[in-house]
């Protein structure tokens, strides 16, 4: 019965969403009032229903009942509670249940937080959102029912795979499809500018929070997935160029774009079209993700031709969508050129040329994620494209990006010269190759990978220094607190961000650098010496978990002849699934992480234990902490604010008459 | 300048930018294709030799052997109709098992032995990784061919 409710609340949330994509639009377009303000009232029924329909789902699984067949197959009685919740969407059905709500979720507060925006605007932008939200709940609807019944019953579920089990996995789905699916809120709005023909700084300026929000979570979810693959996939890598990754990569890669061109347009005017044309393939990329990852194309594109319902209805979706905002675009944006005028050598232009490498990137991981998919489709045979070709691409391409990303900030809106610019950026630039070579002999691993790196960081940090200081000069002789209040959290936002990627540009190089890893062969009493710590192996005992059995590994660290820490490596046997499983142990450290699993066991006492020292990965971390954290000081600048409290005596006064 | 030839410089110098990276891309991408080949083609020497690629099968039931160091494994991969032996050093994934699908990376000897680099055992409900079951598929195809 709960089952059939929840599948009756989310036929009538698909009935409120085709409500909320049609009345809007036509009353924008015969601009009846009446009409238009039916797309916010849809949007919150739909919200509520969509709310409904995933409760129940949830309750379902909480109280196994196994006669849901998602519920039979992703839980089990002895699942801990958290994993019956989060199992909900570790599956495809749930999962979409989760993107069509948390769609639900960003539309509703697009109105609640833009009541400033004009009525046939807003109308527009609740009615693309609505045809969005249509696809998605019909999609789920017809071709993967998460009510769907198992009938007879079954006693026992199959259970959570295990990988999922895990507090990573709890935040990581639901931070991604935040971002994912607010570029949607862009997305509409420059459909909306499209279908209105109105296009102007204001325009860029409602887009903007909107923009940076769905990134900042983006970004989050990003950084908690790679960490979750760092310690629970037990290879010790953070990042692996998998598809999967791939496919949450370049929304992010496009949408810094689109944050950084809507910046030029909201202060300049400029780049009109391509930030139209950054805001529409933003949101297709995350279209292309939700392709990508819930089709199965990646398992096996055969996989797909099998049973091809789910795939065929997705991919029209991203077609559809695809297609006709760039018919829409390509009809309509001629008429928004113009817009300020730049030189070669000023902001406007280094933000130009960052974007179009951003661009080009995006492109070449795009190439790398479905040309295997292509050649395999065609049967032209089988190939992968393995990190070495991301990492030949991405380094070389993304290191004049991180060095205008801190060039541009001293070089003046519209026209500058190149002399004031070499003057102002020349000796930083000089000095961070300097200490980019010094410290990578210092480290002792002189490569010209690291020295890059190095320097690119030190670069960073140097301009991060310079930029500041510059702005503290800005306004000589008033007090140290008035001097910060004068700065906007724009600026803030822009400088806290770009100093993440210096630190996590520490991360990645050190790692790459420095990183040591051994597998020794240990029986008990046994010791092994790695970077300065001696591991001294206790033997494994058993133990048993909720729903799984384990191995549990003793592993007594010393730093010198100190007692350092002791570390509890498994290795898991989940009873259910029947599937095994790694649990790493992990000593978390500023400079470096302890990392220790084990391998297989070779006898009755021996294991063969991996052990490995990550120096500096948790500054990748706090690089994404920090960017996500300017994410945030940016969103909140206070002109946001003072928009909409400006606009609001205008909407009364236009109320009342 | 002229607002006109101010636009061409500024066209010019993104196109000039756009072409270079399309072009390191391109170059990138022929340099790192890794391609797939069943047991049976490395069998009739239609894999390459001193360029890595991927082998995909079953693990052969009781060819998983340790040597005495410890660390270096050996194994063979067939599609039932070709074995291939591989050697490898390090830890096997948890999921690598006798008798079950696995896909592996390296380098072809002359001496006919596979040195993998990388063991891949994919991490999704499907147990049998994909390109593991294409080969099998194909050596079942093959032997019935033969039949006929």
């Amino acid at each position: 019965m709960i089952a059939e409710l929840g599948h009756f609340a989310l036929i009538l949330a698909l009935v409120l969403s085709i409500v909320q994509a049609i009345v809007p639009m036509v009353g924008a377009a015969k601009n009846r009032i009446a009409l238009m303000s039916v797309g916010r009232s849809a949007a919150h029924g739909q919200l509520l229903f969509i709310v409904i329909s995933y409760v129940l789902l949830t309750y379902a699984f909480i109280t196994s009942d196994f006669s849901v067949k998602l519920a039979a197959s992703h839980s089990h009685t002895q699942t801990p509670l958290i994993y019956k919740i989060t199992g909900v969407w570790g599956n495809h059905e749930g999962s979409l249940l989760l993107w069509a709500m948390t769609l639900s979720v960003w539309t509703v507060a697009v109105s609640i937080f833009s009541r400033s925006l004009p009525e046939a605007f807003m109308a527009r932008v609740m009615g693309v959102l609505g045809w969005i939200s249509a696809g998605f709940i019909s999609f789920t609807l017809f071709t993967s029912n998460p009510f769907e019944r198992l009938l007879p019953a079954v006693a026992e579920g199959r259970d959570l795979n295990p990988l999922l089990q895990d507090p990573g996995m709890i935040i990581h789905p639901p931070l991604l499809y935040m971002g994912y699916v607010g570029f949607s809120v862009a997305f509409a709005f420059a459909i909306a500018a499209l279908l209105t023909g109105r296009f102007d700084a204001a325009w860029a300026r409602w887009s903007r929070p909107w923009t940076t929000v769905a990134w900042i979570f983006l970004t989050a979810g990003i950084a908690v997935g790679s960490g979750w693959a760092y310690y629970e996939l037990g290879w010790g890598g953070w990042w692996f160029w998998d598809p999967v990754e791939n496919a949450s990569f370049m929304p992010w890669l496009l949408g810094t774009a689109l944050m950084h061109s809507l910046a030029v347009t909201e202060k300049r005017g400029a780049f009109r079209s391509w930030t139209l044309l950054l805001a529409i393939s933003t949101f297709s990329m995350s279209l292309l993700g939700t392709f990508l990852v819930r089709s199965g194309v990646i398992t096996s594109v055969h996989a797909f031709a099998v049973d091809p319902a789910r795939g065929l209805y997705i991919l029209a979706l991203l077609v559809l969508v695809i297609g006709i905002s760039l018919v829409l675009f390509a009809w309509r944006a001629p008429k928004l050129a113009g817009g300020g005028s730049f030189d070669l050598v000023s902001r406007d232009s280094s933000l130009l040329a960052n974007n179009v490498l951003l661009a080009v990137v995006t492109g070449a991981v795009l190439l790398g994620t479905l040309y295997p998919l292509f050649m395999d489709a065609l049967n032209l045979g089988k190939i992968s494209v393995g990190p070495p070709y991301f990492e030949a691409v991405f380094v070389p391409l993304m290191a004049p990006v991180v060095i205008l990303m801190m060039v541009g900030p001293f070089v003046r809106w519209k026209r500058d010269g190149v002399a004031r610019i070499v003057r102002k950026v020349g000796p930083g630039l000089l000095l961070s190759v300097v200490i980019g070579v010094g410290w990578a002999f210092a480290i002792g691993h002189v490569t010209w990978r690291t020295v890059l790196g190095l320097s690119l960081a030190a670069w960073v940090l140097l301009a991060s220094a310079k930029l500041l200081q510059e702005r503290f000069a800005d306004r000589p002789g008033t007090a140290l607190a008035v001097r910060l209040r004068g700065i906007p959290g724009g600026w803030w936002g822009m400088w806290i961000a770009h100093l993440g990627i210096g630190i996590f540009i520490i991360g990645v190089t050190m790692i790459g650098s420095l990183e040591s890893h051994i597998d020794v062969r240990m029986s008990e009493g046994q010791r092994a010496e790695l970077g300065g710590y001696t591991f001294v192996f206790r033997g494994a005992k058993f133990v048993e978990g909720p729903n799984y059995e384990a191995a549990r590994g003793l592993i007594e660290v010393f730093r010198g002849d100190r007692p350092w820490t002791t570390m509890t490596p498994e290795k898991r046997f989940y009873v259910a699934s029947a599937m095994p499983m790694t649990q790493v142990s992990l000593d978390i450290g500023p400079f470096r992480d302890l990392y220790v699993s084990l391998g297989d066991q070779l006898d009755a006492e021996t294991w063969l234990v991996n052990l490995h020292i990550k120096p500096f990965i948790s500054w990748i971390w706090a690089g994404c902490v920090l960017m996500g954290l300017g994410g945030i000081f940016a969103a909140s600048d206070r002109r946001y604010r003072r928009l909409a409290e400006r606009a609001a005596p205008a909407d009364a006064a236009r109320q009342a008459g | 300048m002229k607002p006109r030839s101010k636009r061409l410089l500024l066209l010019g110098s993104a196109g000039a930018l756009l072409i270079g990276a399309v072009a390191l891309v391109l170059t990138a991408f022929q340099q790192n294709l890794v391609f797939f080949h069943t047991p049976s083609e490395v069998a009739e020497g239609k894999a390459p030799q001193e360029r890595a690629f991927r082998i995909g099968g079953l693990v052969e039931e009781g060819s998983i052997m340790r040597e005495d160091d410890g660390y270096t494994v050996r194994f063979a991969i067939t599609d039932t109709a070709h074995v291939i032996p591989v050697t490898y050093r390090g830890s096997l994934p948890a999921m690598f098992q006798e008798g079950k699908g696995a896909v592996v990376q390296g380098i072809l000897g002359e001496d006919g032995l596979f040195r993998a680099t990388e063991l891949l055992a994919k991490h999704d409900e499907n147990y049998m990784p994909v390109e593991a079951q294409f080969a099998l598929d194909q050596a079942h195809k093959a032997q019935q061919t033969v039949q006929y």
